[in-house]
């Protein structure tokens, strides 16, 4: 057991530090071409993808040094690194995974490069949860597939080049996870239609994606024909592994903390009512418990085992954090937590923590619900009955 | 970075798993907490061949020369089997004499702690129920070059077999430590029947008892301070034998949960029954690695210590109360029979919750250190 970094992590954790020294001043940032300047940056470095495989553009890196990155940069209140969200995160761990030669040469130097937004075309109208019995078709005509049928709740579907796609070529297996293939497929493609939905929020990230014989060349399967649930699961482990990062959680605990600090509540500072400190200091203690799960789960990638199950303890502690801490500044700050918009006080204040108590779905519902996360780990993890 | 456990400390928790489903199994386990006191001294002979309750100290001192996170990996086999034995409380006091005694101090009584022919423990509490400084009342009459200790310990854990008392005082606005023996004149001690009869507790009652300077630690110069890191090391040494007593709750309640059929399934096909479960492994898995970082922190980060063991005491006593009431609910009827194992779970459950402080102690801890 040894929670130190080794001389060569530190020295690179001191780079990075020095780096963020010298790009992220308060003066750096107020230039209008600071976050264009700082992408090509790390991307020069390498740092974006850092664990990925050099000959595609990665950094080589390890695993360790990549978490030490996101940290220190998170730390800092850095941009991204990189801009597509879910081609860093599960995408192009899948295609490097599962991808052809040719598929790795062709999608993942893009990814790094933040020239084309992906999205994830899982879900359907009739299939949630119940993720393996998806319908939308894929016929195989040629050189290509044919797909018709419909995703729903398709992140970013409106603003994406590319979707990883998972049709069904196969109607006639008995077991529901064989038969599922996985497409990339580009959104400009003729018969690919998007209509945004609205969120409770009044945002519209995500959408409904309608395919009307909508022709996909077989080089873009990634994985086998018929085997694309295996792609999926190790996607949603990423997903999960990458919705339930901490560095995040630990500002927004920090900045809730500094709110109860300022807010006086029933006379004196909030930070001082026994039960707003409890629920604080609960939060905290789920946080670094998150943190640590995730170093034990580290340590099994370290050794070369992959993400599997595991990822679902974490993603519950994440589901019931992003419905805590909303909750928890909106007692905080009490009326005042019912406008939208307020002139008082710093940004902060104004938009990200009320919205915090309408935007925990994000969290909670996407990458699978918490229902679905204790089936998860009571069947493959402690090996009872499934239901 | 390195998250798991040693060739070596894997082989010290299969060995002490091992020992313990061939000495102490549960029918041993009910035999022992019938006895006065809890306690077999044949057991606790055994334990000590294999160098258990010296494994923390030092070579030097006859000990085993291991460290916190070692503890740790005993403990959570110890709390697995419910064992009834002083092991933490030796340990404990073994830990105040290894890090505030002065040599000839050391050369007195850890050898016999670590042979076994001592047992330690911490007389901290007072009637005040109060841990930390502001609870040590006690005070300390000035007498030759030592002191004279009148008044009472309460709570104070395996108090009818230990020989060798570390026991906080007060003498001119300080906190210092006397090491008190239980052949002194003036001491006398009395336990009460508790709830998990596997843990034993009471009082220690010292009439006039002298204590020479030779008997004060050494070394803790800073009193309180000193406190605060006995009890730190307290809450870890306990929480892990929670960790260990969970996880056996955990896997009897799963296991349980395959084998009984109603509506004409395993109750555990059902989510009702399958989902508790689930969110016992999740707080097992996150309190054994909230756990695994405050032993490490013992040694190598004792700056990190106090929140450290906070968060890792706090998270767990939360989640063995549940798993406690969960473990006994999931069984039915069944499970609230004495004869069944798993109510012993529940018991135990309810000891751990206010030893070393309960989840509010340390939740208000977690919210001062972090400046709230
Ligand atoms: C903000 C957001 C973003 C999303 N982004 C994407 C995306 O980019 N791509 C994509 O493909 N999908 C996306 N999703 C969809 C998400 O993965 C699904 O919503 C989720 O898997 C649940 O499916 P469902 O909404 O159909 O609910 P249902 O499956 O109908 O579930 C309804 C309720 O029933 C419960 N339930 C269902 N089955 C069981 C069971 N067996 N046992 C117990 N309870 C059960 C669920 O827990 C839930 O509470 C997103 C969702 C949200 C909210």
């Amino acid at each position: 057991m040894d929670f130190n970094l080794t001389t060569k992590e530190e020295a690179f954790r001191d780079e990075v530090r020095a780096f963020i020294g010298e790009n992220l001043s308060p003066e750096a940032r107020k230039d209008p071409g600071f976050l264009g300047g700082w992408l090509k940056k790390i991307r020069e470095k390498r740092w974006v993808g850092f664990n990925w495989p050099e000959e595609y553009g990665g950094g080589g890196g390890g695993i360790m040094e990549q978490v030490i990155l996101k940290e220190e940069m998170s730390k800092a209140g850095a941009p991204p690194l990189g801009l597509c969200m879910m081609g860093l995160q599960w995408v192009g761990p899948a295609i490097i995974q599962y991808g052809t030669d040719d598929q790795k040469k062709k999608f993942l130097p893009d990814i790094l490069d933040s020239k084309y937004q992906w999205c994830t075309g899982y879900s359907e109208p009739g299939f949630g949860s119940d993720l393996a019995s998806l319908q939308c078709k894929g016929v195989r005509d040629g050189d290509e597939y044919v797909v018709n049928g419909q995703k729903i709740w398709t992140s970013l579907a409106a603003w994406s080049d590319w979707i990883i796609l998972l049709t069904r070529t196969d109607f006639d297996t008995e077991d529901k996870h064989e038969g599922i293939t996985c497409l990339l497929v580009e959104m400009k493609s003729p018969g690919i239609e998007v209509r945004p939905i609205k969120n409770m929020s009044g945002s519209s990230h995500f959408a409904e994606v309608f395919f009307d014989n909508v022709r996909v060349p077989v080089q873009n399967r990634l994985g086998d024909e018929g085997k694309g649930w295996g792609v999926t699961i190790s996607a949603l482990a990423h997903e999960r592994s990458g919705i339930s990062e901490v560095a995040g959680l630990v500002g927004q605990l920090n900045d809730l903390v500094e709110l109860a600090k300022r807010t006086r509540r029933n006379g004196r500072p909030a930070s001082e009512q026994p039960s707003i400190r409890r629920r604080l200091a609960k939060a905290d203690v789920v946080i670094e418990g998150m943190r640590l799960n995730g170093q034990r789960f580290l340590t099994k990638q370290l050794k070369g085992e992959p993400l599997s199950s595991e990822t679902s303890i974490n993603k519950l502690h994440r589901a019931f954090l992003a419905i805590e801490l909303g909750d928890l500044a909106l007692e905080i700050r009490g009326s005042a937590s019912q406008y939208v918009k307020s002139d008082n006080g710093p940004g902060m204040e104004q938009n990200r923590l009320p919205s915090g108590a309408l935007d925990w779905p994000n969290v909670v519902i996407g990458g699978g619900t918490p229902n679905i996360q204790r089936n998860i780990i009571a069947e493959r993890i402690l090996g009872l009955p499934k239901d | 970075m390195n998250f798991g456990l040693t060739e070596e400390q894997q082989m010290l928790s299969n060995v002490a798993r091992r020992f313990l489903e061939e000495r102490a199994p549960m029918s041993t386990v009910r035999d022992i907490m019938e006895s006065p006191e809890a306690f077999d001294d044949k057991l606790w002979s055994a334990m000590a061949e294999l160098g258990w309750p010296g494994l923390i100290v030092d070579e030097a001192y006859g000990g085993v020369d291991l460290g916190f996170v070692d503890l740790t990996v005993l403990l959570e086999e110890t709390g697995r089997g419910l064992l009834p034995a002083p092991l933490i409380s030796s340990s404990l006091a073994a830990a105040a004499i290894s890090e505030f005694g002065s040599d000839a101090q050391k050369q007195r009584y850890l050898p016999s702690l670590a042979d076994g022919s001592a047992i330690g423990t911490l007389a901290i509490l007072e009637d005040s129920d109060f841990l930390g400084p502001d609870g040590i009342e006690l005070t300390g009459a000035k007498e030759g070059d030592g002191y004279r200790l009148t008044g009472a310990k309460r709570f104070v854990h395996d108090v009818g077999v230990a020989t060798i008392f570390i026991v906080p005082f007060r003498a001119a606005g300080d906190i210092l430590f006397a090491v008190v023996q239980s052949s002194t004149k003036g001491v006398s001690s009395q336990s009460h029947p508790t709830m998990d009869q596997t843990k034993r507790m009471g009082d220690l009652t010292l009439d006039g008892v002298i204590v020479s300077k030779d008997d004060v630690l050494a070394g803790a110069s800073d009193g309180a301070a000193a406190l605060a890191r006995l009890l730190d090391l307290a809450t870890v040494a306990v929480t892990a034998e929670m960790i260990g007593a969970m996880d056996r709750a955990l896997e009897m309640t799963t296991q349980y949960a395959k084998d009984r059929v109603q509506f004409g399934s395993p109750i555990g096909k059902y989510q009702g029954v399958k989902h508790p479960l689930a969110e016992m492994y999740v707080d097992v898995e996150t309190s054994r690695s909230l756990l695994y970082y405050a032993a490490w922190c013992v040694s190598e980060k004792p700056e990190a210590l106090p929140v450290a063991a906070a968060r890792a005491k706090a998270y767990a006593s939360d989640a063995f109360t549940r798993i406690g009431i969960d473990g006994v609910q999931l069984h039915g009827a069944i499970g609230f029979t004495a004869e069944y194992d798993v109510q012993l779970y529940l018991k135990r459950s309810k000891w751990a919750l206010p030893a070393f402080g309960d989840a509010e102690f340390h939740y208000e801890r977690i919210a001062s250190l972090g400046g709230y």
